[in-house]
């Protein structure tokens, strides 16, 4: 993996939101590196900076907010320096994304073959016959039959699972290099979010591309990704790859979240939970972020940590564990998942 | 149909508990009408002859997929809806009938899956969480409030505020403490936990039990998260297009799913563990949920089932009872371990019946 270059290559991203009632730090200071062909997932809950990351390298952040420092390297090119133009022809084309809500990303009014063309037309490929035979094509590979007749028709004649699988195709249509996807399940049904899981691999493998895939759904997590980050409170609290995430978590909050995930494997049980809540992100502390809730917090906690390699191809934001210790065994009645106000 | 629905019934009531709330062979339709004047009306089956009886003190979860019925069915539970046919009694008396029903409905509370559309952004928490005992006329409410708020942990200097000053996990408990003031014996939860972070969701449910053990209460719990069902579920029903198509003990149905749906529906959820999820043999169902409007024929899982025969298309299957309170609604309920387990494949997380 290090001998290529990355395709996407983010450093010291920071995003603000000027609300009226103070400064939030949605983004604060992210780096990392996204290589051809790989599924990076970022995990996070709500206000973790995950969504915000994305958007902030897509260049899509909503007022109030706004990108304050870092850089986007796409493929060398740094996002951030690029005009309106120059973004509009590296979106949809170089860069793609798909969102959690197939119905804001249709246009409602206007039937899906136009829709899927128009991708494909905006980005100077061909003429229109070419752009149609793309379309049908796209449609093909999203498991979408009879797709001749079905490119006739308007998103809300679709179920919500074949407007997922409709925006993926309009994602992909211009081949791109890096998709970025943002909870692109988390609005389907359990059984129709496997199926969309089971393509959307099946594609990234065709395709070779690189994927970026914003979740809360460790299980989706452990089913897609190769490589992981996990966002808290604005900032990448640990990186690992998929199985030293999962079996030897190095940050207290990543070990925290995935002994509180209710398992169908348990039935009518108590479950570990993490106490309290996130910081306030108008207010948040000048330590560790994660230090009121952590049950392994120490005096040292009072500083605010960096991120450091704890091994290879790994990093953790905890003093704990930069010290060398390890979570995985630790008891899980640690976690006593009071509520502290 | 009667017949099944009374034997049903026998047979819940045989178990020497003691029923709180017993649904029998309840329907609800709804018309909707087409575009344009002369356009046909169209009957949406949104629950099409369910029989459950929840029992004091326990909790019955109920999962299903969107569409499926189990919100109409939690409204026609608290007696917001009137079903179109068949009866819902609260400890033996008819919730409809005209005497009973005010009686009943105060026993009963509801919590909704988003705190934010619940909560009157206007009042504060104090005003909504007063609003039931207020709706009965009583004035002084202050103590109670207080009371409640204590119940969910929720500090009382966050009765002055207004919901958009507090988290989703507050205002959740917020919601929680207005249907705790009025002492109910029966909380309907639908999907009450499903829009908090996996880290409050673990909070909450265990603030529902300590409450339930505290109070003695009865949870009906609605989700479509079957991980979150299975961990607060004393008994869980699957629903699939307005009907139940297993209902069973939790660990039974963990242990020995009958129902190919229940079975594909586990093998659907991705287990947090890359190894578990390279090795398995995921069961993904083609297709999408056909429409409530227009529900197949016969066994209404047959478009999709994996298992299917030729039977399923001719024949409607009844929810039958295979082991102790374990029902299931399929010709071939747990038969069909190899079409639904790939030969060779590991799959620790199912388990068909009988093996």
């Amino acid at each position: 993996m290090s001998q290529t270059d990355p395709i996407l290559r983010v450093r010291d991203l920071s995003t603000r939101f000027y609300a009226d009632f103070g400064v939030i730090d949605a983004v604060d200071g992210v780096s990392f590196d996204v290589y051809p062909g790989e599924t990076l997932g970022i995990v996070g809950e709500s206000g973790s900076g995950k969504s915000v990351t994305a958007l902030s390298i897509l260049r899509l952040v909503p007022p109030p907010g706004r990108v304050v420092s870092g850089t986007a390297e796409l493929d060398g090119q740094n996002l951030f320096d690029l005009d309106a133009e120059g973004m509009r022809r590296v979106r949809g084309a170089t860069m793609s994304t798909v969102f959690q809500n197939p119905m804001t990303s249709l246009n409602p009014a206007l039937r899906i073959g136009w829709q899927l063309d128009e991708a494909f037309l905006a980005h100077d490929r061909g003429t229109k016959a070419e752009a149609r035979d793309t379309t049908i094509d796209a449609l093909h590979a999203v498991g979408i039959s009879d797709a001749v007749q079905r490119a006739e028709s308007y998103p809300h004649e679709y179920s919500g699972g074949m407007r997922q699988r409709i925006v993926i195709a309009m994602g992909m249509i211009n081949n791109p290099q890096l998709l970025i996807a943002d909870e692109p399940t988390t609005a389907l049904d359990v059984t129709i979010q496997a199926q969309v899981m089971e393509l959307m691999v099946g594609l990234i493998e065709e395709h070779d591309m690189a994927l970026i895939l914003i979740t809360h759904n460790m299980g989706v997590v452990a089913n897609m990704c190769g490589r992981v980050l996990v966002m808290y409170a604005g900032e990448i609290v640990e990186e690992a790859l998929i199985d030293d995430l999962f079996e030897d978590p190095r940050h207290p909050y990543t070990w925290a979240l995935l002994r509180s995930l209710p398992s169908i494997e348990d039935v009518d049980k108590r479950l570990p939970a993490i106490e309290g809540f996130p910081p306030d992100m108008a207010d948040k502390p000048a330590g560790c972020r994660f230090a009121e809730r952590c049950p392994f917090a120490e005096e040292v906690c009072a500083n605010h940590p960096p991120l450091a390699e704890v091994g290879e191809q790994r990093k953790s934001r905890c003093w704990v564990a930069q010290r060398g210790e390890h979570f995985a065994d630790r008891d899980v009645s640690l976690l006593r998942g009071e509520v502290l106000e | 149909m009667s017949t099944r629905a009374s034997a049903a019934s026998v047979a819940h009531a045989g178990a020497g508990s003691d029923l709180l709330l017993q649904m029998d062979d309840v329907v609800q339709y709804f018309t909707v009408r087409g575009r344009g004047f002369f356009a046909k009306k169209h009957t949406v089956h949104a629950v099409d002859g369910v029989t459950l009886s929840v029992e004091r003190g326990e909790t019955l979860g109920i999962v299903g997929e969107s569409g499926c019925g189990k919100s109409t069915l939690a409204r026609i539970a608290v007696g917001l809806l009137k079903p179109t046919s068949g009866s819902v009694a609260y400890e033996g008396v008819d919730m409809w009938e005209k005497s009973s029903s005010d009686v009943a409905r105060r026993q009963l509370q509801m919590v909704f899956q988003d705190p934010t559309g619940s909560l009157n952004p206007r009042l504060t928490i104090r005003e909504s969480v007063a609003e039931p005992l207020r709706a009965r006329g009583i004035r002084d409410v202050d103590d109670k409030v207080h009371e409640s708020l204590d119940l969910v942990a929720l500090k009382v200097e966050f009765a002055d505020r207004l919901p958009h000053q507090l988290s989703g996990g507050q205002q959740q408990r917020a919601c929680i403490a207005r249907a705790l003031i009025a002492e109910p014996e029966l909380v309907v939860h639908d999907e009450s936990v499903s829009a908090l972070d996996v880290s409050l969701q673990a909070q909450v449910l265990n603030l529902l039990r300590d409450l339930q053990e505290k109070l003695a209460l009865t949870y009906l719990f609605i989700s479509h998260d079957l991980a979150v069902v299975q961990a607060i579920s004393r008994r869980i029903a699957v629903m699939y297009l307005g009907q139940i198509v297993e209902l069973a003990p939790s660990a039974e149905f963990r242990a020995r799913p009958l129902h190919p749906y229940s079975i594909a529906l586990r093998s659907a959820v991705p287990v947090p563990d890359p190894k578990v999820e390279r090795q398995r043999a995921r069961i993904i169902l083609r297709g999408d949920v056909p429409s409530p409007l227009d529900p197949p024929p016969a066994c209404r899982f047959h478009t999709r089932c994996p298992a299917v025969e030729d039977v399923c298309r001719t024949e409607e299957p009844q929810l039958i009872q295979y082991r102790d309170g374990h029902w299931a609604r399929c010709h071939f309920a747990g038969g069909f371990d190899k079409v639904m387990r790939p030969v060779g494949v590991a799959d620790p997380g199912i388990q068909g019946y009988g093996s």
